[in-house]
Parts: C-alpha cells; sequence; structure tokens
C-alpha cells in the first residue's frame, strides 16, 4: 500500500485549509500525488479515495481531463515541447529531431535509466521566446538544435 | 504613451514587498479601504475598463451583477490561465510585478465584498507559482492579507491554486468547475457566475492584466483612466507579439495606437527583408487580417472588429510573406480538436474532423472539395455549442480559407 509521506501529509492538510469545500482541494491532492508517486495509477486513486472518500473511478475521471497529470509513468524530466504557432514557425521540430536523436526514444516512451520522456504540448505562453518547453517547474526558451543537445547533458548529470 | 501596467516591469527587485512598496504600491489599496465599495465600483464602471481576458466586458458593469446579501459568500477569481496561443502578457506581470496583481485583486475584494478569492494559474507556469506564492506570503506577513487588511476591519485570504493542463479551463465557468475538482466542463449560461459561481455563489472572474490596472485607476482616478485611449476603448492595452518580427515581446500600447506603426516600431518590423503577409491580432480564435486590411486598422476593440476580426487577448502573431497558410492552419486546427472538451458533438466532431482534412490536405491527399467542406464544416459548428471554443475555431478556419483561398486550391489541385 503506498501512502502520503509525512511532509506530503502536512501540505495535503494545508491544501484542505485552503478551501471551504473539500471536494475543491481534488486538483491539488491529485498534483501533490504526482509529484510523490510520479504519476497517478489505479493504485494511487485508489489510495486518494480512501483519504477524501470519492470513487477512485470519479478521481480517475477527473485526473483523465488534465494533461498534466499523467496517466502512465514519465521520465525523471519530462519534456514538454511546444507545437503551436510561434513555436512551430521559430523550429520545435528540429528541435523534436534532436531530442529524438540524442534520446532514442519516440513521445511516450522513457530512456532506459528513466531520466527522460518528451511530449509535444500546446502553446505555453512563451511565443515571443520561441520555441520553447517546460520540464517540471522550468521553462527553457529561444531553442535550437544546439541549445537541446546542453540542456540535455546538463539534465543528465544533476 | 501612457503606461498603466508596465510601469516598473523593468525595475529591480521590483518582486519584493520592500521595492513595491518603496514605489508607491499598496497606496491605492489603502485609499480604496477608506471609500465606500460601492464608490469603487462607480470608479471602475466611469473608468472605462473592460475585461482584458478576451472578451472586453465592462469591468465595472459586471462588478455590478453580483447581487448583495444573498448570505452567501462572494468570490473572485483570477483567471491567470493564459493558454490562448500567442498570448504570453499576463505572466510577465506576475512574474515582474505579483504584488501589483495582488493589490489590483484586494481592491477587487474590498469592492466585492469577497473575503476568500483564488488565482487560478496555469499548471505550465509552476515557475511562477514560486514568485508569486512568495509575494503572497510577504503580503500576509505584512499585514496586508488575513484577517484585518492593512488594520482595517476586513478579511481577505488569497490562495494560488495550479491547473494541470486544459486550455478550455480558461473560459469562466470551465475554471469555476475546475476549481471545484471537477473535469473542466463549461457550463451552460445562464445561470451566470454573478449570481451562481463557485460552489454556487456570486462570484466574478477577471483577467490578471484587468485586475493588474486598478491600482492605477484608483489612485488616478477614473478621469484620467477614460482620458486615455479612444471613445469606446479606455486605457492602455498589453499586447504580446510573436513570430515573424524583429523584436517579439510584450509592449503597452495606448489604445487605438495604428496597428501597422506596432507591428513596425515596438516590434521592430519584420526580418530578413521579408514583407508582411498577414496579422492575427488578438490570439489565435480571432480571424486572420490580410496585410492590406491592416491598412489603417487601430488596436482598440471597436477598430479591429470593424476590420473583420477582434482585439482579443492581445496576442498578436504575424506571418511574413513566406508562411504557408494552410499549414498555420492546420497547426491552429490541431490545438482547438486537442483541446475541445468533447460535450458538445458540433465541437467534438467539427474540430477533429477540420484538423484531419487539413492534414490530409498539407499531406497531398486532399480534394478539391475539402475546401468547401471546411467552410461548411466552420458553418455547422458556429453557435451551436455551450461554450466559445468551437467558434473559437470557426474564426481561423473561415478566415484563412476564404482570404487565402487560392494556397488551399494550390494543395489539392488533383
Ligand atoms: C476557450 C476560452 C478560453 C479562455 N481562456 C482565457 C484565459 O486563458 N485567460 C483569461 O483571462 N480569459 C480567458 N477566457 C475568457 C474568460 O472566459 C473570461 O471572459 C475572462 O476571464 C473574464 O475576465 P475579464 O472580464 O477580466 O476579461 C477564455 C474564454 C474562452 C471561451
Ligand atoms: S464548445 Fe467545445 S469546448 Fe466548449 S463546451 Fe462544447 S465541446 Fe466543450
Ligand atoms: S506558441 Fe509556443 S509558447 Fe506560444
Amino acid at each position: 500500500m503506498i501512502q502520503f509521506s509525512e511532509e506530503a501529509m502536512r501540505r495535503y492538510e494545508t491544501i484542505l485549509s485552503h478551501y471551504p469545500a473539500k471536494r475543491a482541494a481534488l486538483l491539488p491532492v491529485l498534483t501533490l500525488a504526482q509529484r510523490e508517486f510520479g504519476w497517478i495509477s489505479q493504485e494511487v486513486a485508489d489510495y486518494l479515495s480512501e483519504l477524501m472518500g470519492y470513487p477512485p473511478s470519479d478521481i480517475l475521471s477527473v485526473a483523465t481531463f488534465y494533461t498534466m497529470l499523467h496517466k502512465k509513468p514519465v521520465g525523471k524530466y519530462h519534456m514538454e515541447i511546444c507545437r503551436n504557432v510561434s513555436c512551430w514557425l521559430m523550429g520545435t521540430y528540429p528541435c523534436v529531431d534532436e531530442i529524438k536523436r540524442q534520446l532514442k526514444i519516440d513521445v511516450g516512451e522513457i530512456t532506459a535509466d528513466g531520466k527522460f520522456s518528451w511530449n509535444l504540448t500546446e502553446c505555453l505562453g512563451s511565443c515571443g521566446t520561441a520555441p520553447a518547453m517546460q520540464v517540471g517547474d522550468r521553462y527553457y526558451e529561444n531553442l535550437t538544435p544546439t541549445r537541446i543537445v546542453e540542456i540535455i547533458e546538463k539534465l543528465a548529470n544533476e | 504613451m501612457n503606461k498603466i501596467l508596465l510601469v516598473n516591469i523593468e525595475k529591480p527587485d521590483q518582486t519584493t514587498i520592500a521595492k513595491y512598496r518603496e514605489r508607491g504600491g499598496y497606496k491605492a489599496l489603502e485609499k480604496a479601504l477608506a471609500m465606500e465599495p460601492a464608490a469603487i465600483i462607480d470608479e471602475v464602471k466611469t473608468s472605462g475598463l473592460r475585461g482584458r481576458g478576451g472578451a472586453g466586458f465592462p469591468t465595472g458593469m459586471k462588478w455590478g451583477f453580483v447581487p448583495r446579501n444573498t448570505g452567501k459568500p462572494t468570490y473572485l477569481l483570477c483567471n491567470a490561465d493564459e493558454s490562448e496561443p500567442g498570448t504570453f502578457k499576463d505572466r510577465i506581470l506576475m512574474e515582474r510585478d505579483p504584488h501589483l496583481l495582488i493589490e489590483g485583486m484586494a481592491i477587487a475584494c474590498f469592492a466585492l465584498g469577497c473575503h476568500l478569492s483564488y488565482i487560478y494559474l496555469r499548471g505550465e507556469y509552476e515557475f511562477i507559482a514560486h514568485t508569486l506564492q512568495r509575494a503572497l506570503d510577504e503580503a500576509y506577513e505584512a499585514g496586508i492579507l488575513g484577517p484585518s487588511v492593512m488594520g482595517k476591519d476586513f478579511a481577505l485570504d488569497l490562495y494560488l491554486h495550479l491547473g494541470q493542463g486544459a486550455y478550455i479551463c480558461g473560459e469562466e465557468t470551465s475554471l469555476i468547475e475546475s476549481l471545484e475538482g471537477y473535469r473542466g466542463y463549461p457550463r451552460i449560461k445562464p445561470p451566470f457566475p454573478a449570481t451562481h459561481g463557485f460552489l454556487a455563489s456570486p462570484t466574478v472572474v477577471n483577467n490578471v492584466e484587468t485586475l493588474c490596472a486598478l491600482p492605477w485607476i484608483i489612485t488616478n482616478g477614473a478621469a484620467a483612466h477614460a482620458a486615455i485611449g479612444t471613445e469606446k476603448s479606455k486605457g492602455t492595452k498589453l499586447f504580446s507579439v510573436s513570430g515573424h518580427v524583429n523584436k517579439p515581446g510584450v509592449y503597452e500600447v495606448d489604445m487605438g495606437y495604428p496597428l501597422l506603426d506596432f507591428i513596425n516600431n515596438e516590434a521592430g518590423g519584420i526580418p530578413n527583408g521579408r514583407m508582411l503577409k498577414a496579422v492575427i491580432p488578438g490570439g489565435s480564435s480571432v480571424p486572420v487580417l490580410t496585410a492590406a486590411e491592416c491598412d489603417g486598422v487601430l488596436l482598440d476593440y471597436e477598430s479591429l472588429l470593424k476590420a473583420g476580426s477582434m482585439l482579443g487577448s492581445g496576442g498578436m502573431i504575424v506571418l511574413d510573406d513566406s508562411t504557408k497558410m494552410p499549414e498555420v492552419l492546420s497547426v491552429i486546427a490541431d490545438f482547438y480538436a486537442h483541446e475541445s472538451c468533447g460535450q458538445c458533438t458540433p465541437c467534438r466532431e467539427g474540430t477533429g474532423w477540420a484538423a484531419k482534412i487539413l492534414r490530409n490536405l498539407i499531406a497531398g491527399k486532399g480534394k478539391r472539395t475539402d475546401i468547401d467542406l471546411l467552410l461548411k464544416i466552420a458553418d455547422m459548428m458556429e453557435g451551436k455549442t455551450i461554450c466559445p471554443l468551437a467558434d473559437a475555431d470557426v474564426m481561423p478556419i473561415r478566415s484563412f480559407v476564404t482570404k487565402f483561398r487560392s494556397e488551399f486550391e494550390a494543395l489539392s489541385a488533383n
């Protein structure tokens, strides 16, 4: 059985205290769960169901609506590369090709060491510094294939 | 050119409460707290401020719809979901001047009698959440938020709430559903959020940029704000410009500033000696303008509408003469197909169908009849859905196909 760490449990209580209705805490709690467990598995849904009192199917139905909540495992560094107009104009695909060349994985796959995965995403709000990608709580902007090589190397050694 | 929003954006350490206050921050809130809430609402009405999230609805009037003494709490929700393709204006305000947003929200909350308020921030902006949270913590410590706002008998709690990746959650009723902990399905209106919003209580949803204009309006007065801009579009507006320009970025201009001057001056013109081909002036959901149509157009709600487009979010995408318009439309159509929440059949089926036709056309597998089919799909989607996302797909489809028809025909020659 999985469960929140003590620290996550404290965070959980804080989250609940921010809302006049418990249900409103569900999305932040799912986010917390993903941080703890990596992705929203059936096991995670079962655990949250017990914790919050909503059916697991209800919890999964919410989770599947939101693209940032993962329905399968992702790499430690999950790269979300913008494919929308301004990034596409400025060269998303050469960067994607470089990622594929470097990591030898396709969309939805994870590198053997579990470190990297990638996906295409919609406008990240970085159109003026396109192309852009989001990796966790970091944005990388003005991407070029050369920059991609540098970023991957840096993250690999982090 | 006037500065209302980006006054301190370049100044060092503006994110700290110390520097924010040193530069006059929280004086507007202090002034507002000494006013009658109804007088603040009147002031906002007179200022002519209109919502900067896309629809341009008069802010003071929206606040006026909120019923008083219902026995239920009133909520203010800040829409920081910023996901309209081409739009990156709210983030600069939150990244560089987070206390401006907090001050604007506190003023709005006092005017509306709201004691609990949220910033709904798109999940991808987690890096901004750190900056905002620090600013919120500082504001609590300084007694600007909490049980007694600046010593006044008025309590206000303000929390950050992160979305998790869904463009549709920027639509206000979807945002409310999402905040309540459900799938972000837009609600049928009426009832409107003003009476039945968050937790079935009176709710106002306002965009970041809208709220950030409030401190200036309170400090300088409604008349000063109404003196800027055009007859019906008041104040300044942030435009985030990207695509084929030398100086992409966020610029604040007076409402009514000429579009082509903006592209040539603020945005630095078109690179590589190329010519302007088209402009999407207000985010991907508004009709594209050809270069010829841009002539004489001003950056305000009325002028852009008259030119056949809309001001939208102010997310401007500039396209030069090397751009293949069917490919741009295909990228846009894929976006709407991906982001349709699937509740309404015309939207779910129409956005997907249009995207597929365009992908086929570009792959050289299209038919001549596909072009009229695209227009027919647009007609079938328009005005038949719960929320305006389907219409937001119709705008680019119809405008791209009719204005650049020969490019689509060339792709389907056989
Ligand atoms: C599909 C869709 C997406 C939207 N996305 C946003 C958004 O990201 N940010 C925003 O402020 N408003 C967005 N809006 C507009 C909101 O519904 C709402 O009108 C706005 O937040 C009201 O604030 P304002 O009056 O201050 O502009 C969106 C609307 C639609 C239909
Ligand atoms: S128009 Fe599209 S996005 Fe909006 S409610 Fe209907 S299906 Fe959902
Ligand atoms: S188009 Fe890529 S960040 Fe906006």
